[in-house]
């Protein structure tokens, strides 16, 4: 991989961002109301509760976490929309771009945007709902690991999902965390989930990352082989949904489907 | 042996260093569609070769192969050294391209666009590259506009500026002057003419307006319903096909049944 064409997507999508209000204000606002909506039903949850749960940091540290999950990974889907919106696949791909510098520039588009919004998330979380997330210690930084490379995986596949059925289908990929979420396990321990939907939980990094928290925070000591797995299984998925997208360009260079893609600037 | 016959093996012949694209026995079937059948030509440095035929002759669809967009059925494809299916990044960073249908992202200016580009094909002192490429196209004053906010012909310019951005061995323009007024047109077609000599650049040059093609192209191939009809000078072909001009040479190709073009004698 050669590091100008890299700079050269990167680059792009710091243009768009430098020019458009529209596109900067998601990368706060809508992390921001997410994390002042959830931190005052976590406050009056800490008012009505007896049993000393504090979800502060169980509830609303969830939140943040899942939020960092959906900002990668929809940051990657929407680096990838901006050129099937400008109808830009032509131009590009008449270039010498290797499909992995175009990824690699995609992701680490989404990885400088959501590290924004992380961070407006926790000094939200801390300055006002007093979230201490150092309480999960060293632990913090593979959870953010693992939740920042299922969510690479994941935009990466919906990309290749947008390349593979069309413009249109990117209201199908939208909603993919919200789909995968039940499973996930974000809000509740995966013991209470029924045995099919379980299965599918442990095909599935957050679920591990979620559980690993409410470990911590119930000041349980984590296991470390399934964070560890979580770790090789996102790494994993990210490979797959690479391949995945590179196999979906070579069918479209090869059916005319990319061509096409551009042919609707003529129609 | 027809002219297509003659085109192909001057293809098979050309595979010299100054050969700056070699297409061989190139063809790109769909389902149930033959876009393009056995078709082979090559381009020599300084060379403008004008790809002609009516709408539907697969005229894009050699164009999208070239640059690696569409993957021939059969056929293979060099640019320079280069085979475009296994050398892609290689081939494609000594070539270029511009066409109406596929204009510049209107969302960022003339020399986001070109600064953009630039990077993605390793241009060398870029910023200085895409200052003197402002100045050449009449740019500069523009350089700061949204390409979404330029006229058709502005658009133009600035996809030729895209084109020029690796000073590309070879230059693929597909209708290159069709949205400019007589006289853009003119300056356009001279600056290119320019920099085929000056540049030892190879030019592939598809356009329906035939005076244009006679006053720029050094040869042109005819193509209908994805073969290869004729090759030869553009302006001699009328006088040797018995018409009075190439448009009149274009019209009667495009009408004729194609059997009976590829039966007759030269």
């Amino acid at each position: 991989m050669r590091l100008r064409p890299i700079a050269g997507i990167v680059l792009r999508q710091f243009y768009l961002l430098r020019g458009s209000p529209v596109r900067v204000l998601p990368m706060f606002a809508w992390v921001a109301i997410d994390i002042v909506l959830w931190g005052f039903i976590t406050r009056y949850l800490n008012s009505v509760s007896a049993a000393g749960i504090n979800f502060v940091t169980t509830l609303l540290g969830a939140v943040l976490l899942w939020d960092l999950f959906t900002r990668i990974m929809q940051g990657v889907t929407t680096a990838f929309l901006e050129d099937v919106w400008s109808r830009n696949f032509l131009n590009l791909f008449a270039t010498p771009l290797r499909i992995s510098e175009y990824v690699t520039g995609l992701v680490l588009t989404s990885l400088a945007a959501s590290t924004i919004g992380l961070i407006t998330m926790l000094v939200l979380a801390t300055a006002f709902f007093g979230l201490s997330y150092l309480a999960l210690g060293m632990l913090l930084i593979v959870l953010l690991l693992v939740l920042s490379c299922f969510g690479i995986a994941l935009g990466i596949l919906a990309s290749a999902l947008v390349l593979r059925l069309g413009p249109a289908s990117e209201w199908l990929v939208w909603p993919l965390p919200a789909l995968l979420s039940p499973f996930a396990c974000v809000f509740y321990p995966l013991a209470v989930l029924p045995h099919w939907m379980r299965a599918i939980a442990y095909a599935l990094p957050p679920a591990y990352v979620f559980e690993g928290m409410r470990s911590v925070l119930g000041g349980r000591t984590p296991t470390i082989a399934p964070l560890v797995g979580a770790v090789l299984l996102s790494l994993g998925y990210i490979a797959v949904s690479g391949y995945l997208f590179g196999r979906t360009y070579r069918y479209a260079v090869r059916t005319g489907l990319l061509a096409r893609y551009s042919a609707e600037t003529v129609s | 042996m027809t002219h297509a016959r003659a085109a192909a093996g001057s293809a098979a012949a050309g595979a010299d260093a100054t050969t700056v694209l070699s297409v061989q026995n190139l063809s790109k079937s769909y389902a149930r569609l033959v876009a393009v059948s056995d078709v082979s030509f090559r381009i020599a440095r300084s060379e403008i070769l004008g790809l002609l035929g009516p709408n539907g002759a697969g005229k894009t669809t050699i164009i999208n192969t070239i640059l690696g967009v569409l993957a021939p059925t059969a056929g293979t494809i060099r640019i320079g050294a280069f085979d475009v299916a296994r050398q892609r990044a290689a081939a494609l960073a000594r070539t270029n391209f511009a066409a109406v249908y596929a204009t510049l992202p209107g969302n960022l200016t003339v020399r986001q666009n070109l600064s953009f580009f630039g990077l993605i094909y390793a241009v060398r002192h870029l910023r200085a590259r895409v200052e003197s490429l402002l100045e050449q196209f009449d740019l500069r004053t523009l350089g700061d506009t949204k390409c979404g906010l330029l006229s058709s012909g502005e658009q133009t310019r600035v996809a030729l500026a895209k084109a020029l951005l690796n000073s590309p061995d070879l230059l693929l323009l597909d209708e290159p002057t069709a949205s400019l007024d007589p006289a853009a047109a003119q300056s356009i077609r001279r600056h290119i003419r320019t920099l085929a000599q000056q540049r030892d650049c190879g030019i592939l040059w598809t356009s329906h307006n035939m005076y244009e093609v006679e006053e720029v192209c050094d040869r042109v191939l005819f193509l209908s319903r994805g073969r290869l009809l004729l090759e030869g000078d553009p302006r001699r072909l009328p006088g040797e096909h018995g018409t009075r001009n190439l448009e009149e040479l274009f019209i009667s190709l495009a009408r004729e049944p194609l059997t009976h073009r590829e039966g007759s004698p030269p």
